[in-house]
């Protein structure tokens, strides 16, 4: 790390030459307890060698404290952003430095894959900027299932669409239901149910078709949106598939969704959600032993085996010498490797290694992102918020709750997207 | 009130009825001294908060003593200057020094962001382009303001007569009960929570889980003890979950109701209610024929305080549904449409309009005040 800071940029070498000494970076986010911990743990070596205090502040109401200190002018210096499209309001009113003009170009190329950039560049005040550098990612294309429960019940993990909906019918032959779907989240309601949806559009449509959608020239209420979203209430809506039926979606929080699929005999047998749910497992539980999981099976063959990702991008508000020297930093792996050791992260970098990772639910995640035919960013989170962190959760949320009919909601999540 | 009234008179009287003017330009330039002191305090703290070059505890302390120091600096300096003037002037200057900085302060903090408020809402979400009446368009048009609305009218009509039925009744018994304070007490102590911890409370009282799991939710445990169906309350129970809601609000609010009623009961005169009673008036006639139109200025005050809480509710509804599954109210889709969305224009649009929701019933309200001279 040190011996390569002078190509990263000057201002990181500077800083562990000791030169930035004494200096503070104040930071904010979305961590907050045990991530909070694991972040500042993660930055601690980094504060050691160079004498820059990094403060870091989590906040749960993130995405709107996040607004209120931007537009007053009171930024923090970096930025945690786990929705791109939030972070692109702020670079289309400038208020973001750009990241190519504080780390050198190439040693980004050299250490994210190219997608990890196209999605960091973001349309500024006057032409493209790079907006920020990717530090966390996480996998979400993951079916959980307990395994010594499904084993002992003969039961196969499906490699098709078709396979798993012929298991959940088994299951609910068997007398039980196969899935737990929650997606209560307090004012972020629907969330879970939108990567659903993103999951299937990947699925059933083209790339290109999932990138239309996320720029808004696809709408939804167009028939590959709406096929998606058909295809999910076959699983949804069927009060003998889901654990507790409609009700128990709409109500149970999504952290609290999986816990049936551990009691004794098991509520459910499958959980579809991001690897960060491990945290909400039940104390104790062993994976591999217990749990484990497997990837949500393709529906179209040829769409391949795309796998929805989501992630956390750092970006610069502030432009001080120490400030890009933080930034440079998080650019390379080093900045994540505690945090990859103790569990809960994957390192998007290059310069990273798969032998950090200490367990294998972590290991198989990131391998699955390395194998996948094609990785798509999260659409809800780089949507611009009035959709993304807005009408979509709530449209989703009506919908399911029986609030409005598919077509009703479809066509007011469109009616939030800005400037329609 | 008095104590201002009193002040400047003691100083007058000291002070010459003639114009005195190097005592004048010493007292103004003590003036422009104290001014210099609070720019440059404001400019220090101003750049020491961005630097970060102070600790941020002695900057704290820094800023009270500026704040405070200067406040008073600025009264005391203020005062010397007008007891310069001649008799005249001074008389009509001394109010002014007195409630002047209030009201500016007031103007700036309250009537300005009004006014920015209701020129925002003319202009699109990056309060850019000018678009008309759009966003009020819209605020009267769209299906989730519309809900909006009925789920505000709903709060105003059921939470507000259900704190003021809930607080008259427990006041009237209560006042004839052996155990009044304790029971006083009891519905009273809801009024210490905050709206958020209601929230939390009542989560579990409403919880649900699937049926055939262990219900800890306290309503549904009762329910399915009884041999019924699991309910989702808050969310599948469409329209009635607004009222599950405005019962939280009712169960808080009470208390507030009671106390009031229960300090204008015990004011009526007890020769009224004996004279009433020796005249063989029901108990039932007393309540209704002396006792309501008796407290009956403190009811509408009450009733007005209650409506302009239910009309602003927030807290309980982005708790406990996010404004989800049609529970929709005017200031958590506000809340939404502001900072969820970043929408500056339409976020505008539904604060003015709530604005003027709750203008009539202030009105209302300080008018009623006003003539029971309580200011």
């Amino acid at each position: 790390m040190q011996a390569n800071a002078a190509s990263i940029s000057q201002e990181l070498a500077d800083a562990f030459d000791g030169k930035l000494k004494g200096t503070t970076v104040t930071m904010t986010g979305p961590f907050v307890e045990a991530d909070e911990v694991k972040f500042n743990a993660s930055v601690e070596e980094f504060e050691t060698l160079t004498g820059i205090d990094i403060q870091y502040v989590g906040s749960k109401e993130f995405e709107a404290s996040i607004k209120i200190q931007v537009d007053g002018g009171n930024p923090p210096d970096i930025v945690d952003f786990p929705q791109p499209g939030l972070l692109a309001t702020f670079v289309a009113q400038d208020k973001v430095v750009d990241v190519s003009e504080v780390i050198n170009a190439d040693w980004l190329t050299e250490n994210y894959n190219q997608s990890w950039i196209d999605i960091a560049t973001m349309e500024g005040g006057s032409g493209p900027i790079t907006a920020g550098v990717w530090n966390r990612v996480n996998g979400k294309s993951l079916v959980w299932y307990p395994k010594a429960a499904f084993d002992e019940a003969g039961y196969t993990v499906p490699e098709t669409w078709d396979e798993m909906l012929a298991l959940t019918e088994q299951i609910a032959a068997d007398g039980d239901t196969a899935w737990c779907i929650g997606i209560e989240s307090g004012a972020a309601t629907g969330w879970a149910a939108t990567d659903w949806m993103e999951d299937i559009m990947l699925r059933t449509t083209s790339l290109e078709n999932y990138d239309k959608w996320v720029a808004g020239d696809l709408l939804f209420s167009s028939p590959e949106v709406k096929a998606a979203a058909e295809k999910m209430s076959e699983i949804w809506l069927n009060e003998e598939y889901v654990f507790g039926g409609r009700a128990s979606i709409v109500t149970t929080s999504f952290g609290d969704s999986p816990t049936p699929m551990f009691d004794d005999p098991p509520g459910c047998y499958l959980h579809r959600q991001g690897n960060f749910i491990t945290s909400f497992f039940p104390e104790g539980a062993v994976a591999g032993e217990d749990y484990d999981f497997f990837y949500l099976p393709p529906i179209d063959p040829a769409f391949g085996k795309p796998v929805l990702v989501a992630g956390d991008i750092y970006a610069m508000f502030n432009d001080r010498p120490e400030t890009r020297a933080v930034l440079s930093y998080f650019s390379s792996a080093a900045s994540v490797e505690s945090w990859v050791r103790s569990g809960g992260a994957i390192s998007p970098h290059n310069d990273s290694s798969l032998e950090w990772y200490s367990n294998d639910v972590d290991r198989k995640v990131a391998d699955i992102i390395l194998q996948a035919d094609s990785v798509r960013f999260d659409a809800s989170d780089l949507m611009p918020g009035a959709v993304g962190a807005g009408s979509f959760w709530k449209g989703m949320t009506d919908y399911v709750a029986g609030t409005v009919e598919l077509d009703q909601a479809l066509t007011e999540i469109d009616a939030a997207w800005p400037g329609r | 009130m008095q104590s201002t009234e009193v002040t400047p008179r003691r100083m007058a009287a000291s002070s010459s009825e003639t114009l005195n003017p190097g005592r004048l330009v010493v007292a103004l330039l003590l003036f422009a001294v104290l001014m210099a002191f609070l720019w440059g305090g404001f400019v220090f703290l101003r750049d020491a908060q961005r630097n970060d070059s102070v600790p941020k505890l002695l900057l704290a302390v820094l800023a009270i003593v500026w704040g405070v120091a200067g406040a008073g600096g600025f009264f005391y300096t203020m005062n010397m200057v007008v007891e310069q003037l001649p008799g005249n002037a001074r008389r009509l200057l001394t109010p002014f020094v007195f409630v002047g900085p209030a009201v500016l302060i007031l103007l700036w903090f309250l009537a300005l962001p009004t006014l920015r408020t209701l020129y925002l809402s003319f202009f699109d979400a990056n309060s850019i382009e000018f678009v008309g009446l759009n966003n009020y368009v819209a605020v009267f048009t769209e299906r989730t303001m519309l809900t909006a609305f009925r789920n505000n009218l709903l709060w105003m009509i059921f939470g507000t007569a259900g704190c003021v039925v809930a607080g008259l009744i427990v006041a009237v018994l209560a006042d004839r009960s052996n155990f009044e304070s304790l029971a006083k007490a009891l519905v009273f102590l809801p009024m210490a929570i905050s709206l958020v911890g209601a929230g939390v409370i009542w989560k579990f009282i409403y919880y649900y889980a699937a049926p055939g799991q262990t219900q800890i939710g306290l309503l549904n445990a009762v329910v399915t003890g009884f041999g019924g169906q699991p309910q989702a309350w808050t969310t599948l129970v469409q329209p009635w979950n607004n009222f599950f809601l405005i019962l939280i609000l009712v169960w808080l609010q009470t208390g507030f109701a009671m106390v009031i009623f229960s300090a204008a009961i015990k004011s009526i005169s007890e020769d009224m209610l004996e004279a009433a009673r020796v005249d063989g008036a029901s108990e039932v006639g007393i309540f209704f024929k002396i006792m309501i139109p008796t407290i009956q200025g403190t009811i509408l005050t009450t009733t007005t305080t209650i409506l302009i809480f239910a009309l602003k509710i927030f807290d309980v509804v982005l708790v406990m549904t996010g404004g989800q599954y049609g529970t929709n109210v005017i200031a958590v889709e506000f809340y939404r449409q502001l900072f969820t969305a970043g929408d500056n224009g339409r976020g505008s649009a539904i604060a003015i309009v709530l604005l003027l929701a709750v203008i009539p019933v202030m009105v209302y309200n300080l008018r009623q005040l006003n003539r029971q001279e309580v200011f």
